[in-house]
């Protein structure tokens, strides 16, 4: 694709992103709202952020997501990195369309099915809910999404570098291990990030398999939102709306940074003598 | 030593550095990679859905867990047989006489169908200038349209509710410019769903889009253009034709789980906004009639199938093409 | 007793019927699915050799070298190293070690780091470890980017990092595909000369896969020219351009004439080569084809003359017209269209600055020979 902006680009382009972003921003200023209404503005106040702060349930909600998100992201980026490397490097055994549809379907699948089913999973096997089916379920849906990913990046994978490497004497798994997972780290750690966004966020599949004494960050806040918009809410969002924002921008500097070094070292390396 | 041995992506062990310990080794690890994900797929994928299935024609039941027939290991084979002479597709028959469901089924399609038009139609542009913006700023607007989707999906609907509401910002805005002399009733209607769907799947539009844009040789372009096109001919006759892959997938993505969407009709949507989602959450935490709402569940799903076996055929031929 | 082309080579352990070869392949065949790519293909190698695969695409030089390698297992047939069966062992067991097309350098270690990963494999003491990098290093002349990543070197020392990385462990064959393709014209004829330097210095021997003629012809102590999995002549750079054994390989390596036409007798120890539109040549060896049998009369560019009159004591002249002139500076090709259509090529060596018998387009001109100028091809 040709790079040049035209009017229409530049117009439909910054239509499209403060049409992303507007409700955002106003989110966000309507949280240091002093008045309770969140529509009728009275002055700028940080008064919802210290209520925040003394929210108990509001803290062990979030306290709970924090676990579950940690640990589901982590298993859930073992299984689905395992997942994506039995379809890329292994193209025939038994069951492997099955294999194939079981990992991508939930991909696409409305959360509601998901969580319905998990849910009459454990009361089959009579399984206590609370956090660990949470983490169970979440693991089971993005464990998909991790696949997706690490599966791009092995397919684009110069397989010539696991051949050279076997060539100078490393067996399969030192291979493996020494200089596919080395090569592949950034998108499995990508993955991890994707998972552990994804289980923050959420809400429908956390309500199945949840039980008394486990409640998600979304539950508590979409309990809240049916009573009402308040601007606490508003407050806890723009919190969320800051970590999630500064840990995206923050990688995407870095790895602008690291390609510019890199693409530097490369110029500079034409230049020299062959 | 042994003939000609089988070509395999991974040549045989024999006599492998390290022993025989390290043969087995290696055997073994293969296994696993393809056995522990499939197990726990098995498991907590296939399974339920199973389940789903099973208790989709059981009848409700008061008791713990709330439906009957229940599989009592103890009761042997017989026991199994009896449990499954109870069941039956009644649950199945009461959806599809009742027009509530099959006007829930049908409106979620429309809904569905409309939401993805719209959101092709937002997303279309932005990606096309995404893809057409200088080198440089690009990988910040890609990050700048991705940066929505990281952050909670429930926190982006919320935020329309302050702003659609009659008292809500967009009204305020709009009333105070003199636009409207009365206040729009937005929130609680299908617009709201609309602008709701557009807005949260819009990532989800944007990105195939993008991709399969950015990939398009440019010079195809130009080649029309000498040969006599206009510059939205050569949109129409070229660009478009060509985007179709990214625009089948980005549907695709938005598309299936809107169907089942919960969460948006739930907060923007009114009481007479029939989704399917909605529908079976009341049914199973409202109701607590599980083997409706696993009724419900498997038919959404029958409803969803042939969609859901495009993409993953999509899925599949783009791997074939070396993504 | 005339030797074949310009070189006289001392090491030619082919000639030798006591030599043992080296690398044996024999009846090799490669199948993947319907498509035969490598068919009943027998070779040998000796060691020390520099040994050429040449060919186009697709003619089955890639995965014989990969089956040397060791990362495909032939269909039937076996692969003997050094008197040894090399079925069933896996590219990590064999003495083998290869310098791939792409490099294949591992994008997360530096040179020093790429060097030592065979040795490492090999767990050898971190201080021999040290010795052998360094060794490498230097005769590759790399030491002051030891610490560099391979996206910090230029395409040149890339290639010399594989290089290194390959010599390394001291395999006993170094097997190289397509070594120099990445490279530009002038680092190319430069690394050509390297490569043999350090075979020789190194005592390896070394498989090379090309598709580029001038590499083979260059380097090669031998060259096999393969065609769709089979090989169609084995011999030294000479040999098979001054006696190539058949059309094909006439034809792909360098330019050439053939004159089609039927073995009409013998005079004078010579043999008549004709043909039904009045070609009658004189040529010294028939390649053992009886009488009537349909030959080809292959013969180079440069060995033919031309001139504006007819050379007194030709063997073979023939009346043309000049049909086209390419100039190239070093040399002159003329494109003569004879009487019956035929057009030949003749290429002169601008040994001089001027020229006694300069010639234009549509210019009458002969074209003459010698009978030992070129050979006679059965097949």
């Amino acid at each position: 694709m040709n790079a040049g902006w035209s009017r229409f680009n530049v117009a439909s382009v910054s239509v499209g992103f403060a049409f992303l972003y507007l409700p955002i921003v106003l989110l966000v200023i309507y949280s240091f709202n002093a008045s309770r209404l969140v529509t009728v503005w009275a002055g700028f106040s940080t008064r919802w952020y210290v209520s925040l702060i003394h929210n108990e349930s509001m803290l062990a909600a979030a306290w709970v997501t924090l676990r579950v998100a940690l640990l589901s992201a982590t298993a859930a980026t073992v299984l689905g990195t395992l997942a994506a490397l039995a379809l890329t490097r292994y193209t025939r055994f038994r069951g492997r369309v099955l294999f194939s549809g079981m990992v991508f379907a939930p991909l696409v699948m409305p959360d509601v099915i998901i969580g319905l089913s998990l849910l009459l999973l454990f009361v089959a096997l009579g399984f206590d809910r609370g956090i660990v089916t949470i983490t169970l379920a979440h693991i089971t849906f993005t464990m998909c999404f991790v696949a997706v990913v690490v599966q791009s990046r092995l397919l684009s994978f110069d397989r010539s570098l696991e051949e050279a490497a076997m060539d100078l004497g490393a067996t399969p798994v030192r291979t493996f291990f020494q200089v596919t997972l080395p090569v592949i780290a950034p998108a499995i750690v990508a993955g991890w990030m994707l998972a552990f966004t994804l289980s923050l966020d959420d809400l429908v599949i956390a309500s199945f398999s949840a039980g008394p004494g486990a409640t998600t960050l979304p539950m508590k806040i979409y309990s809240q939102v049916r009573l009402g918009v308040t601007p606490e809410i508003n407050a806890i969002c723009t919190i969320l709306i800051g970590i999630v924002a500064t840990g995206v921008v923050a990688a995407t500097l870095v790895n602008r940074r690291r390609e510019l070094r890199r693409q530097r070292d490369e110029q500079a390396a034409m230049r020299t003598d062959g | 030593m042994a003939g000609a041995a089988p070509t395999a992506s991974r040549p045989p062990a024999a006599g492998a550095r390290g022993g025989p310990g390290a043969r087995i080794f290696a055997a073994v690890a293969g296994r696993l990679v393809i056995m522990v994900p499939y197990a726990w797929l098995l498991v907590f994928f296939l399974v339920p859905a199973l389940i789903v299935v099973k208790i989709s024609l059981s009848q409700m039941a008061v008791s713990v867990p709330p439906y009957a027939p229940v599989f009592d290991p103890g009761g042997g084979l017989a026991g199994l047989l009896d449990a499954v002479r109870q069941f039956s597709l009644e649950n199945f028959a009461w959806l599809m006489d009742d027009p509530l469901y099959i006007n829930a089924y049908l409106s979620s399609l429309m809904i569905a169908a409309v939401s993805t038009a719209l959101t092709l139609l937002v997303g279309y542009p932005v990606a096309y200038g995404v893809a057409r913006a200088p080198a440089t700023i690009r990988p910040s607007l890609l990050m700048l349209v991705i940066l929505p989707f990281w952050t909670s999906f429930l926190i982006r609907v919320y935020a329309w509710i302050g702003i659609l509401k009659p008292e809500g910002l967009l009204n305020q805005f709009l009333l105070g410019i003199g636009v409207i002399s009365q206040p729009l009733v937005i929130l609680n209607t299908n617009t709201a769903i609309y602008i709701g769907i557009v807005y949260s799947y819009l990532p989800f539009m944007v990105l195939p889009l993008y991709a399969t844009l950015e990939k398009m040789d440019g010079s195809l372009v130009e080649a029309a253009q000498d040969l006599g096109c206009t510059r939205t001919g050569a949109f129409w006759r070229v660009t478009f034709p060509l985007s179709l892959p990214g625009v089948v997938a980005g549907c695709l993505l938005v598309f299936i789980p809107a169907v089942g969407e919960f969460v948006i009709p739930d907060l923007l949507g009114g009481s007479q906004t029939l989704m399917i989602g909605k529908t079976l959450w009341n049914e199973f935490f409202a109701n607590r009639d599980w083997p409706v709402a696993s009724a419900v569940a498997v038919l959404l799903l029958l409803v969803l199938v042939i969609p859901m076996m495009v993409f993953q055929k999509v899925q599949a031929d783009a791997q074939e093409k070396g993504r | 007793m005339k030797s074949l082309g310009s070189i006289r080579r001392s090491f030619a352990p082919w000639n030798d019927p006591g030599a043992v070869p080296y690398i044996r392949f024999e009846n090799v065949t490669k199948r993947f699915g319907d498509y035969t790519a490598v068919n009943d293909l027998s070779l040998d190698v000796y060691e020390r050799e520099f040994f050429a695969l040449l060919g186009a695409s697709g003619c089955g030089k890639t995965t014989l070298l990969r089956m040397l390698a060791g990362f495909e297992e032939p269909t039937a047939g076996r692969i003997l190293l050094d008197g040894q069966d090399l079925a069933g062992i896996p590219p990590y067991r064999r003495p083998v070690n290869m310098m791939f097309q792409s490099y294949a350098l591992f994008p997360h270690m530096n040179v020093w780091g790429n060097i030592a990963f065979g040795l490492r494999q090999d767990r050898m003491p971190r201080n021999e470890i040290r010795q052998r990098v360094e060794e490498v290093l230097k005769l590759v002349r790399l030491e002051q980017f030891a610490l560099r990543k391979p996206h910090q070197l230029s395409g040149g020392q890339r290639q010399r990092v594989a290089l290194a990385r390959s010599v390394a462990k001291r395999p006993k064959v170094l097997l190289l595909d397509e070594p120099l393709g990445a490279l530009d014209k002038k680092l190319r004829e430069q690394t050509q000369f390297e490569l043999m330097d350090l075979q020789q210095d190194l005592g390896l021997t070394f498989m090379v896969v090309t598709h580029d003629q001038e590499e083979a012809m260059t380097m090669a102590d031998r060259i096999a020219i393969m065609d769709r999995g089979e090989v169609m002549q084995v011999a030294t750079p000479a040999e098979i351009y001054e006696a190539p054994a058949s059309r094909f390989v006439a034809d792909f390596v360098g330019n050439v004439n053939l004159f089609e036409g039927t073995v009409a007798g013998r005079e004078d120890g010579r043999t008549r080569i004709a043909d039904d539109r009045g070609m009658s040549l004189l040529v010294n060896e028939a390649g053992g084809a009886p009488e009537g049998a349909g030959v080809a009369f292959a013969i180079r560019p440069e060995k033919i003359r031309v001139s504006s009159a007819r050379p007194a004591a030709a063997v073979n002249a023939m009346e043309g017209e000049i049909y086209d002139i390419a100039y190239l500076g070093d040399m002159t090709v003329y494109h003569v269209k004879l009487p019956d259509g035929r057009i030949v090529k003749a290429s002169a060596l601008n040994a001089a600055r001027t020229s006694d018998d300069p010639m234009t387009w549509n210019d009458r001109a002969w074209i003459s020979f010698a009978a030992d100028a070129g050979v006679v091809l059965t097949r």
